[in-house]
């Protein structure tokens, strides 16, 4: 057990021996398939026109936003490009469906239907609709182990988009609560701000939202002050999560990448 | 006998890893030591402390967990099962249940040290309540399994 934790001899080992999990995974996700199977193939005529006519709706609302967001971005890349400094790119994305949970009742961690045969690699960062969710931190060739914003061993280098003050959220095991610790009783930060990844460390790519400010929990005795934080993703309902490939790397190698989904979505909101 | 024991520890790992909410899970009943309770106390000459360690070995395995955390647990509750074995077959099923309560009581308090020594622990004694229901299953798996052993004819 101390040579699993403390050294990573069995890191290589254990991505082939957990090949042996996939299929666990794979029959206990089974009645869900079923569930969602009888959704799909049992519907009226009439919720599927519905559904057609508000999913035109939401693309039409979406591609006129996209089109503000493309010429921003291209002014964007006009301005960096006078400073001198490097162009923005655009994340490709591959969407994952969620194949199974960690049955650790402490660990927050997902199993996902991508592994390595798919590209995905140690430290890639997942996002859903609304945010980011995590980072992957182990795969087998099949399947691929997420790890959580919210779980007590993670933290990520984030700013607040108002302000550009950059900190470090850390999970707490709470799915619904993220913490920042250590902030300054100075720092100007307020209930509501939206938090973004920063993209310090190189782990994560920059400018994904992470978390609004909840709580600001300010006690005049201590030197710095603890503030709480939601997660914008929806870590307990999102079924597909979205794997980043970011930009000008290499190693991706699957088509079904969808590049209109990239950092442009945060200003939108 | 063999394919019964090792079909009902590979059920036993499914039940384990059937998603459930994220905050339900510390109320899921620890279904693979209960087959080992079972098994350590009605066939110890098929199942003894090595088969409690691949049987953790596996839920270690498959439940993403640092390898040897719960086969320690296992590994204990099927030596104090398979010592205790002929007076516990002579109890009446709910003592059996009350038997089956402390065994998984003792396992989940190891394997819950064993993840306080990676950082996991629960501090609380909440995950006691695992135990509670997973005894609740014992009168159950008793009654099935002897339907299965006859129906098979195994001993």
């Amino acid at each position: 057990m101390g040579i699993g934790r403390y050294t990573d001899y069995l890191q290589s080992p254990r991505h082939y021996i957990n090949v042996i999990s996939t299929p666990f995974y794979w029959l206990g996700d089974t009645p869900a398939r079923i569930g969602l199977w009888f959704d799909d193939t049992f519907v009226s005529r009439q919720t599927l026109m519905e559904d057609n006519q508000r999913l035109q709706q939401q693309v039409l609302l979406q591609e006129a936003r996209l089109q503000k967001m493309s010429a921003l971005a291209n002014e964007a890349n006009r301005l960096r490009g006078l400073m001198g400094s490097s162009r923005l790119l655009e994340d490709k994305v591959v969407v994952a469906e969620l194949l199974g949970i960690s049955p650790d009742p402490k660990v927050h961690k997902v199993i996902l239907n991508k592994g390595t045969q798919d590209g995905v690699y140690v430290g890639q960062a997942v996002l859903d609709a609304y945010g980011l969710v995590g980072q992957i931190v182990a795969t087998t060739p099949y399947t691929s182990d997420v790890l959580f914003i919210t779980d007590d061993s993670h933290a990520i280098p984030v700013q607040i988009i108002r302000n550009n003050v950059r900190t470090v959220v850390e999970g707490i095991g709470d799915l619904y609560q993220l913490r920042l610790r250590y902030v300054p009783s100075s720092m100007n930060i307020v209930e509501g701000d939206l938090l973004v990844s920063s993209g310090l460390g190189g782990r994560f790519p920059a400018g994904y939202p992470v978390a609004t400010i909840k709580m600001i929990d300010r006690d005049p005795g201590k030197s710095f002050v603890t503030v709480y934080a939601t997660p914008t993703a929806q870590l307990n309902r999102s079924r597909y999560v979205l794997l980043v490939f970011p930009a000008g790397d290499e190693s991706e190698g699957v088509n079904e990448s969808v590049p209109e989904l990239s950092n442009n979505q945060v200003s939108g909101e | 006998m063999r394919w019964l024991i090792a079909l009902s520890i590979i059920f036993a790992v499914l039940l384990s890893v059937i998603p459930v909410p994220f905050d339900w899970r510390i109320w899921r009943p620890e279904f693979v030591a209960l087959f080992v309770v079972y098994w350590a106390t009605y066939s110890p000459e098929h199942f003894g402390v090595f088969s409690a360690w691949l049987c953790g070995i596996l839920l270690d395995v498959v439940s993403l967990a640092t390898l040897g955390e719960h086969a320690l647990g296992l590994m204990i509750v099927a030596y104090i099962a398979n010592l205790a074995y002929q007076r516990i077959r002579s109890y009446a099923l709910w003592q059996q249940s009350a038997w089956a309560l402390i065994l998984i009581g003792v396992y989940q308090l190891f394997t819950n040290w064993a993840s306080g020594l990676v950082g996991k622990s629960i501090e609380t004694i909440d995950f006691l309540g695992a135990a509670a229901l997973t005894a609740l299953f014992w009168p159950l798996l008793v009654v099935v399994l002897r339907k299965i052993k006859i129906r098979f004819r195994l001993p």
